[in-house]
This record gives structure tokens, C-alpha cells and sequence, in this order.
């Protein structure tokens, strides 16, 4: 039964990993993402669908946890911050390596180091230029809305299993900490060991004769393989990228300008397209809700249109080198953004448009 | 007696005292001859088959010598990252509460890299079984200093002999979890004498049965040799083992 | 419709509380909200404020450096937030404490004696419920009866005895809500 709650975004991933009827949560606190695992705790969903919750005794544990369990053909997730997201790297690229579908959750900090607790999108190249070792991808998808964080455990799951490949939601502290209301889900029940057998039994560890067993691994001693491994790797990236690019245009029709921004950002620039209009400045934005595939196709169409691209990040500048790459050198692209766990407002979002594209 | 006999020959006069089981493939083991891991897998995957659990268990390899265990233990394996194997041991075991969970880890894996997941695996108390072979030293690498490198002894990272007063003791990390009530057993075997080989084997089926009754951790520590990384023949590497690793970890039950 | 309020204070007044309150009766209304709390080290006995938006339409920015409302319990939070408060908009503001009182004369000033009237209730922890009377007062972007029905969403079901003292408190914060400049 669909249910509408005000809920924080954390709170909201929590609860639609229970509906997602998801077998396992493995995490370990670190603000501002620890209701996630706080919200499983008291709601117990052990007993609501059997699903399994523990708090590892690190990231990297955490992270290794989910690899057993995925690699099972179970549905397993886990959430960090960045830090924290950091000590994953190494499981990410292991369960990109042996093919294996999850969900992880990184609520973005500000960085680097221990960095502050407060919202950044810092965190962009690590998760959409690799992060750990090694030539891999993670399909990324980042929520502007308590809503989207509860939507996107569905939709991560999907892509998951889809190809088979690890599926990061790049959230942050603002969008985690928000309470806005959320649609909930009606309950999935969680796939019986014979539906997993039926649907991943080609590939999963689920215990099996000598003749039909299974191997779990990322590892190829000879080079010449382990290319092959790699073209494969990436035959599946190019799908993804032909298939599974989602992004949202607003108020795109007849802009002078275009601002490019994802997440939080997006959000407080809908509202910088608000007071533009009321300087009777014509502001467009193109939210990428895939970070990888980046929507590059539509971004370079939209140039074609406007006089200049400003790209709204709580970095320092990392996205926007996609959008320069996407644009081309067509028109003019800035960056503006505050970081470190500062968060630019609307206003100044419209200052720095001014001032870097309009007046520049 | 000075004939020679075919298999088969041996096979069809009822002379027949020892066969490979089906749980160990027939790829070349890639272990030095005279290495102690072939005998330590193949004792594992008898006591599978003869309890009739193999096609519920899930073991997992480490990163290290026996990093290619899969290509030689014939059920379902999972690869872990460098010291991991208790973590992901543990997510198997989360969901899958009812199949048989086992890693198989090296010194530097379980004892260096992979302490934390260690420790803490034990100290839940996961119903998985760890099996731990001891040799001293960094084999796959090449010979570097282990968490378990005796005092004074060489390896490639302490050419002049392990000097404890720059990198420690050797660690007892068998008799560190012991004490966690998590763990149920504790034990540490041998393989380089037929006897002792039996009485590993045993402590390995008491381990799987201790998780078939969801007792809680079972750890089997095998004390090998690694006669490469030693820089001996296999034969001297045994009576190395005996003179010099036995005293520093005496072979025995350690708990349960 | 669209009213954005700030409501800055000590933490343990029941600021976030309070806008959560205020969120969840204006979802009872059918209207599109957001809670956006500061957060982190700051919230343990120091300030402690949230944004709260109540809109007829898709909400955008959940972090404003300008809103309709402010209300302010503490003079950390007046020093900050007196400034940010739209021209034409509203200041609700508890005396109790405060040494420097509101300057700006662009803006409508209400004040409600929160604290005191919270101890003449021998009950200090209504104070957040009276200042949300004192705003409904000025301000009735949601009615009492989804208020009632927010308070109950929001408490936990072993907090639902506390409802009826909550109603009065409120009562009390319509009734005692003073203006002390309109523009």
C-alpha cells in the first residue's frame, strides 16, 4: 500500500530498502548518513521481511559484506559518507570486477580529510571517474528529493541486476538530513532462494554440484584474459551509456541561459531561476539525475540555444568538466560553487551567473 | 614384488588404498611441491564430501598462495580481497544462514590485513569456520616478513633475521580470538606427518559440525611449511617446522 | 501559496520539533513542505535552527538566505537571523534573553512571551508549542484541526497523552501573541 510520510532523505532510504524487499544492510555511523542504519535498528525489519541488518565493524567490512551476500544473488546494500565511502573503494572495484550487483549510498561531507559534517558534492570524481582501481564504472544516480532517495533504492536495484554491476545513489547532508514528505512504496517481498536460483542461478554462489559450480572472482592471471574480462567490462558501460541516461530539464524553453547542477544544487538553483525571473532574466537548468552516463548528448543539444552554460556544484569544480567535455567549447561554461560543507544560496547562485556568464 | 602396476592394475586386484575426492579438481595444484596447502585443501574437501555438504557450502579464497583455491576446491567459491574473508564470509552467512561458510586464509591475510575483519567475524560469533594456515612468511609475494615470522628468522623484508624490538612478536592470533565467547573452537594442527594429518582432518570435521549446529566460531590453524619462502628442501622445511615453529605455536586445542 | 520560515534558537526549545510539527500539519492540508535542519556539533547546547517551507507547489530551494517568517527564541539567533527576514515579512521573536531587540523598521514584529508563560503552565517543555500558537496567530497557513492532526503524526504513539496539554499550549501562544510594529 502506497503510504505518504514526512521523512528525512536518510530515513526514506532506510525505509524503501525494507519495501525493496532487499535482503541485507550491512553499515557502520558516520554522519550525516548514520539514521539510515539507525532507522533499520528500531524498525527491526528482521522480523518485518526477514531482511538482515548489521553494523559492521568498519566500511571496509561493511562493504565486504555486501560482496557475500550480492555475490549470492541476494539484494544487499550499504551507506557511508564520504570518508567513509573512501574505504569502500577498494571493495567497489573488487565487486565491479567480479560483476556484482548493490546498492551503495554515499551522503556526501565536505572534504577532504575528515573534512566537516555539512553538505558537499566534492565527492563526484571519486564516484564518477573511478574511485578505486582499476578501468570500472559505477552507474550513479542523484536524488534531489526525500522522494528520489526513496525512489532511486528501486530504480538502483534494477540497474543493478540489470547489468550486473555496482550502482552508487550520490546523495549529500542536505538532501539526507531534509524532511520532506515521501510516497512510500508498497512492500516487495523479498525473492525466495528458488526465484534467485531461477533468475542469477548462472551466476551466483548459491551452493551447487562440482559440475554446475560457480566461482566469484575478479581475478585473471593471464593478461590476454583479463583484457577480454575488460572488454567485456566495457561492452556492458556502453549500454548503459546507450540506455540509461536520465536527466530533467526545466523551464529549458526559450533560456538565455543555462544553469547545470545535480542533487542539492539543483534544487537551489530552481529557486535562482525564480528570482532571475523576477530581474527578467531567462534561466534554464538541465539536472543530470545520472551522473554516469552523464547526460552529455542533451547538454550539448541545449548549447546550441543559450548564451552560456554555468555549472552549480558544492565543489570546487568537478562536474563541471563533463559539462565543458559535453558543450564542447560551443559556449561558454563556468563553474561556481561553495565547498567545504558551505552551501551557496539562491541568490548567490544568480550573482555568480551574472557575473561569470552574462556579464562576463 | 618387483613388478610395476598399472592404476588400473592396482584398481582391479582390490589394492586400491587412496582416492582423490571429487571435491578437488583435476588442475595441477600450483603449490610448490612439498607444500603444505595441497594436503590442507585436500583434507577440507574430504571432510565436505564425506558429511555430504558440498553443494550447501560456500567457501571463500583469500589473496595469497591459496588466492587460486577455487581453481582446485571443486564447490562454489567466492574470491575475497586481501584480508576480507571474514567479512565476506559474514554476508554469506547473513543471508544464507542455513549453508556452510568457510574461508580459507593465509598468515599475512588473516593476521595482518585482515585482523580487524578477523577479530571481529569471532567475536559475533559468525557460525562460519575459518581455516588458517601458519607457514611464517609471504609466500605468493615472495618470501616478505609475516605477522607469524619467527624471532630472528629471514625473509626478504627482514634479510638480517625478524628483529622484534622493530617489528614485534610473532602473533598468536589462534589464541587471541580463543578468548572471545564468540568462539567455540580453537585449535592448532599440522600436516607434514600422516598422523597428523588425520588429526587435522578431524579438528576440520569438528569445525563444519560445530557449524552445523550453530555453535559459533570455529578456527583451525595449520601450522605449515613454506619450503620456497624458506629457502629449504621440503624435507628439511619439516624438520625446520618441528624444531623451530612448533615451540613458538605448539599444535593442540586451544578452546572447545 | 508559498510561506518560508526560519526558526533559530537554543537547541533543547523544540526548535526542530516544532518545525516538524509545522511540516507535518501542512502535509495534512495537502501542501508541499520542507524541514531542513542545521546539524552536526552545533545542535549539542548550542543554536540549533530549521527551515521550514509550506507551498502550494513543488518546493526548490530547501536553504534560503531570506524568509517571510523568522522566528527567534535565542540573541545568537536575533543577531543572525533579524536581517534575513524579507521586507514587509514578519519577526516572531521570546523576549526571555534577549538584550539587543529587533531594530529593522521594514518588517511586522510580534513578540510572545514563550518561556514565561511555559513556566506559569509548570511545564517548560510546551514553550515550542505556544511560540507555534503565536505564529498561527499571525500567520494561519495551516488550521487547528490539522495541527491536532500533525501534532499526532509526529509525536510517537507512547507521547499521544501529551496532546491535550500541547492543544492548550497553543491556545495559549494565540492568545498571548502581541504586535509591536506593523509596516
Amino acid at each position: 500500500m502506497e503510504e505518504v510520510k514526512l521523512m528525512k532523505g536518510n530515513e526514506a532510504i532506510a525505509e524503501a530498502s525494507i519495501r525493496e524487499g532487499v535482503d541485507a544492510y550491512f553499515g557502520y555511523p558516520i554522519t550525516p548518513q548514520s539514521e539510515v542504519i539507525e532507522y533499520l535498528m528500531l524498525e527491526e525489519p528482521y522480523k518485518r521481511t526477514g531482511m538482515a541488518v548489521l553494523q559492521a565493524e568498519s566500511e571496509i567490512a561493511a562493504i565486504n559484506m555486501v560482496y557475500g551476500a550480492a555475490a549470492c544473488g541476494k539484494k544487499a546494500m550499504t551507506s557511508s559518507s564520504s570518508p567513509g565511502i573512501s574505504l569502500k573503494q577498494e571493495g567497489l572495484s573488487y565487486i565491479a570486477g567480479s560483476e556484482l550487483p548493490c546498492v551503495v549510498v554515499n551522503v556526501v561531507r565536505g572534504g577532504p580529510g575528515l573534512g566537516t559534517i555539512q553538505p558537499s558534492q566534492a565527492d563526484y570524481f571519486q564516484t564518477v571517474k573511478g574511485g578505486g582501481h582499476g578501468d570500472y564504472r559505477l552507474i550513479v544516480l542523484a536524488p534531489a528529493s526525500v522522494q528520489e532517495m526513496s525512489d532511486f533504492v528501486e530504480d538502483g536495484f534494477n540497474l543493478a541486476f540489470k547489468y550486473r554491476n555496482p550502482v552508487m545513489i550520490l546523495s549529500d547532508g542536505l538532501i539526507g538530513q531534509m524532511m520532506e514528505k515521501v510516497k512510500l512504496k508498497a512492500q516487495k517481498p523479498r525473492l525466495t532462494e528458488n526465484e534467485i536460483r531461477e533468475r542469477y542461478g548462472d551466476w551466483a554462489t548459491l551452493g551447487n554440484k562440482s559440475e554446475n559450480r560457480k566461482i566469484i572472482t575478479s581475478l585473471e592471471l593471464k593478461p590476454e584474459r583479463q583484457e577480454k574480462h575488460n572488454d567485456k567490462l566495457q561492452a556492458k558501460y556502453r549500454e548503459v551509456e546507450k540506455n540509461e541516461v536520465r536527466y530533467e530539464k526545466i523551464n529549458c524553453e526559450n533560456a538565455d541561459y543555462l544553469l547545470v547542477a545535480y542533487g542539492s544544487s539543483a534544487r537551489i538553483c530552481q529557486k535562482t531561476i525564480q528570482l532571475g525571473k523576477e530581474k527578467g532574466l531567462n534561466i534554464g537548468l538541465i539536472r543530470p539525475i545520472t551522473l554516469w552516463p552523464f547526460p552529455s548528448k542533451a547538454i550539448y543539444e541545449a548549447a546550441d540555444k543559450v548564451k552560456g552554460i554555468l555549472a552549480v556544484e558544492l565543489s570546487a569544480g568537478q562536474m563541471v568538466e563533463d559539462v565543458r567535455l559535453a558543450v564542447n567549447g560551443k559556449v561558454k561554461v563556468e563553474h561556481f560553487g561553495r565547498y567545504g560543507g558551505m552551501i551557496h544560496s539562491p541568490d548567490e547562485v544568480l550573482s555568480a551567473l551574472e557575473q561569470k556568464i552574462i556579464g562576463g | 614384488m618387483s613388478e610395476i602396476l598399472t592404476p588400473e592394475e592396482i584398481i582391479k586386484k582390490g589394492t586400491l588404498v587412496f582416492k582423490k575426492t571429487k571435491l578437488m579438481t583435476d588442475a595441477n595444484l600450483s603449490y610448490c611441491p612439498g607444500c603444505g596447502h595441497g594436503v590442507a585443501h585436500r583434507i577440507t574437501m574430504e571432510v565436505l564430501e564425506e558429511m555430504g555438504i558440498a553443494e550447501q557450502t560456500i567457501g571463500i579464497a583469500p589473496v595469497g598462495c591459496s588466492v587460486l583455491a577455487y581453481d582446485f576446491m571443486n564447490i562454489d567459491m567466492q574470491q575475497a580481497a586481501h584480508g576480507r574473508a571474514p567479512a565476506v564470509a559474514t554476508g554469506i552467512k547473513r543471508v544464507f544462514p542455513d549453508k556452510y561458510v568457510f574461508t580459507y586464509q593465509g598468515d599475512g591475510d588473516l593476521a595482518a590485513i585482515g585482523t580487524n575483519e578477523t577479530i571481529h567475524a569471532c567475536n559475533r560469533g559468525e557460525n562460519i569456520v575459518i581455516i588458517f594456515i601458519n607457514n611464517g612468511i609471504y609466500g605468493m609475494t615472495g618470501g616478505q616478513m609475516a605477522p607469524t615470522t619467527l624471532a630472528g628468522m629471514k625473509s626478504s623484508t627482514s634479510p638480517y633475521g625478524r628483529d622484534l624490538a622493530m617489528t614485534g612478536h610473532p602473533i598468536k592470533i589462534t589464541e587471541m580470538v580463543a578468548m572471545l565467547p564468540g568462539v567455540c573452537y580453537a585449535t592448532r594442527q599440522a600436516v607434514h606427518k600422516p598422523a597428523l594429518v588425520r588429526k587435522a582432518k578431524k579438528a576440520i570435521q569438528k569445525a563444519f559440525e560445530n557449524q552445523r549446529d550453530k555453535k559459533g566460531t570455529s578456527i583451525v590453524e595449520i601450522v605449515s611449511n613454506c619450503n620456497s619462502g624458506w629457502k629449504m628442501t621440503p624435507v628439511d622445511s619439516n624438520v625446520w617446522l618441528e624444531e623451530n615453529m612448533l615451540p613458538v605455536f605448539p599444535l593442540g586445542d586451544i578452546k572447545g | 501559496m508559498t510561506e518560508e520560515i526560519i526558526i533559530a534558537g537554543f537547541g533543547g526549545q523544540g526548535v526542530l520539533s516544532m518545525g516538524k510539527i509545522l511540516a507535518y500539519s501542512g502535509i495534512m492540508q495537502d501542501k508541499e513542505v520542507s524541514w531542513m535542519p542545521s546539524y552536526g556539533p552545533e545542535m549539542r547546547g548550542g543554536t540549533a535552527n530549521v527551515t521550514v517551507i509550506l507551498s502550494d507547489e513543488r518546493i526548490s530551494s530547501p536553504v534560503l538566505k531570506h524568509y517571510d517568517t523568522a522566528i527567534i527564541l535565542n540573541q545568537q539567533s536575533m543577531d543572525k537571523f533579524e536581517e534575513t527576514v524579507k521586507p514587509g515579512g514578519i519577526l516572531l521573536y521570546d523576549p526571555n534573553g534577549i538584550l539587543k531587540h529587533p531594530t529593522r523598521k521594514d518588517i511586522n514584529i510580534f513578540k510572545i512571551e514563550g518561556a514565561a508563560e511555559a513556566s506559569r503552565m509548570s511545564n517548560s517543555k510546551t514553550f515550542n508549542m505556544i511560540i507555534l500558537g503565536a505564529y498561527l496567530k499571525i500567520k494561519p497557513v495551516v488550521n487547528m484541526e490539522n495541527v491536532l492532526k500533525g501534532l499526532k503524526k509526529s509525536l510517537p504513539d507512547r507521547h499521544h497523552h501529551l496532546i491535550p496539554v500541547n492543544e492548550e499550549a497553543i491556545k495559549v501562544g494565540i492568545e498571548k501573541v502581541q504586535s509591536l510594529q506593523t509596516v
